[in-house]
C-alpha cells in the first residue's frame, strides 16, 4: 500500500477514539443535568467539578486527535 | 477556498536576523499586541473612576476579577490567591484572543500550537518549580496516593507520573484543537454559501441554509471561546493546587 494512503487511513482510524470521549462527555453533562434538576440549589457549587471532569475526559479524545494530526502533518 | 488559508502567518516587517533565523513582526504578534492593548484599556478605563456603584466598564472588570478569584479560591484555597495575577492574565489573554479571532478577517492567535504550548509549559514549570521550592522532596507525594494497597502502588505511581507528564500536552492541544476545528468548520460552511451562490437564483435560495448555520456556528464558537479560556484557567488552578498542597 502507498504509505501516504496508509497514513490517511491511520488518521481516520485514530479519530474513532474521539467517539469514546464523546460518550464520556455526554455522560458527564447528562448526569450533571439530571443531578442539577433534582437539587438545583447545589448545582452552582459543582460547576467547577463539572468543567474539570469534562476537561479530563476530553483529554483522552484529544490524544487520539493528536495522533491523527501527527500522522497527517508531522510524521 | 482553502479552509487552512486563514491560519497562515504573514510577515509584516522584519526586525532582526540572528544566524539563519529571521525574526519578524508577524500578524500573530500584531493580534497579540491588539489583545494586550484591549485588556490594558479595559482595566485602566475600569479602574480610573473607581465608583462605589460601578458603571458598565467597571462592572465588566469587577465581574471578570470576581469570576477568576472565585474559581481560584474554590480550587486552590486562599493560599492560591498569590497566583491570582498569573491565572487572571492567562484567562484574559486567552479569552480576548479567542474572541478577537471570531471577527471575520482577523487572525486567531490561539489556533497555533506554538502559542498554546508556550502557555501550557509556563504553567507546567511554574507548578514544578514552586512545588519543589515550597515542599521540597515532599512534592513527590503527589505521585504516591495514600491509602492504596502496597502491591498495586507501583502501578498507580507509574500512572500518576505518566498523567502528570501528559498534562502540558492535553492542556495545550485542547485549546489549539478546539480553536482550529471551530474555525475550519466556520470556513467550510462559509464556503458552501459562496459555492451555492454561484448557481444563480435557485442557488441563493439553497444558500440560506448554510448561511443560517454559519450564524449559529459563530454563536457556538463564542461559547467555545469563553469555555476554553475558562477550562484553561481552571486547569491552571487545579495544577497549582497540586503544587501548593501535594498528596491526595
Amino acid at each position: 500500500m502507498d504509505p501516504q494512503a496508509a497514513k490517511m487511513i491511520g488518521a481516520g482510524i485514530a479519530c474513532i477514539g474521539m467517539g469514546g470521549a464523546g460518550v464520556g462527555v455526554g455522560t458527564i453533562f447528562g448526569h450533571y443535568l439530571a443531578a442539577a434538576l433534582r437539587n438545583p440549589s447545589a448545582a452552582q457549587g459543582q460547576f467547577g467539578n463539572l468543567i474539570f471532569g469534562f476537561a479530563v475526559t476530553e483529554a483522552l479524545g484529544i490524544f487520539s486527535l493528536l495522533i491523527a494530526l501527527l500522522l497527517l502533518f508531522a510524521l | 477556498m482553502d479552509p487552512i488559508h486563514q491560519f497562515e502567518i504573514k510577515k509584516l516587517f522584519p526586525i532582526a536576523r540572528i544566524g539563519g533565523m529571521e525574526i519578524a513582526f508577524t500578524n500573530s504578534a500584531l493580534f497579540m499586541l491588539i489583545g494586550l492593548l484591549l485588556i490594558l484599556l479595559l482595566m485602566l478605563g475600569a479602574t480610573s473612576s473607581r465608583a462605589l456603584v460601578p458603571g458598565r466598564l467597571q462592572s465588566v472588570a469587577e465581574i471578570s476579577y470576581e469570576f477568576v478569584a472565585t474559581t481560584l479560591r474554590s480550587t486552590a484555597g486562599t493560599e492560591g490567591m498569590k497566583f491570582f495575577p498569573l491565572v487572571f492574565s492567562l484567562f484574559m489573554f486567552i479569552l480576548v484572543l479567542n474572541v478577537i479571532g471570531i471577527i471575520p478577517y482577523t487572525f486567531t492567535v490561539t489556533s497555533h500550537i506554538i502559542i498554546t504550548v508556550s502557555l501550557a509549559l509556563l504553567v507546567f514549570f511554574t507548578v514544578i518549580i514552586y512545588g519543589f521550592w515550597k515542599n521540597g522532596l515532599r512534592f513527590f507525594k503527589l505521585f504516591v496516593p495514600s491509602g492504596i494497597p502496597i502491591y498495586i502502588l507501583p502501578l498507580v505511581t507509574f500512572i500518576e507520573v505518566l498523567s502528570f507528564l501528559s498534562r502540558p500536552v492535553s492542556h495545550s492541544v485542547r485549546l489549539f484543537a478546539n480553536m482550529l476545528a471551530g474555525h475550519i468548520t466556520l470556513k467550510v460552511f462559509g464556503g458552501f454559501v459562496t459555492m451555492l451562490g454561484a448557481f444563480g437564483f435557485l442557488g441563493w435560495l439553497g444558500a440560506v441554509l448554510p448561511l443560517g448555520l454559519t450564524v449559529a456556528l459563530t454563536a457556538l464558537e463564542l461559547l467555545v471561546a469563553f469555555l476554553q479560556a475558562y477550562v484553561f484557567a481552571i486547569l491552571t488552578c487545579i495544577y497549582l493546587n497540586d503544587a501548593i498542597h501535594p498528596g491526595h
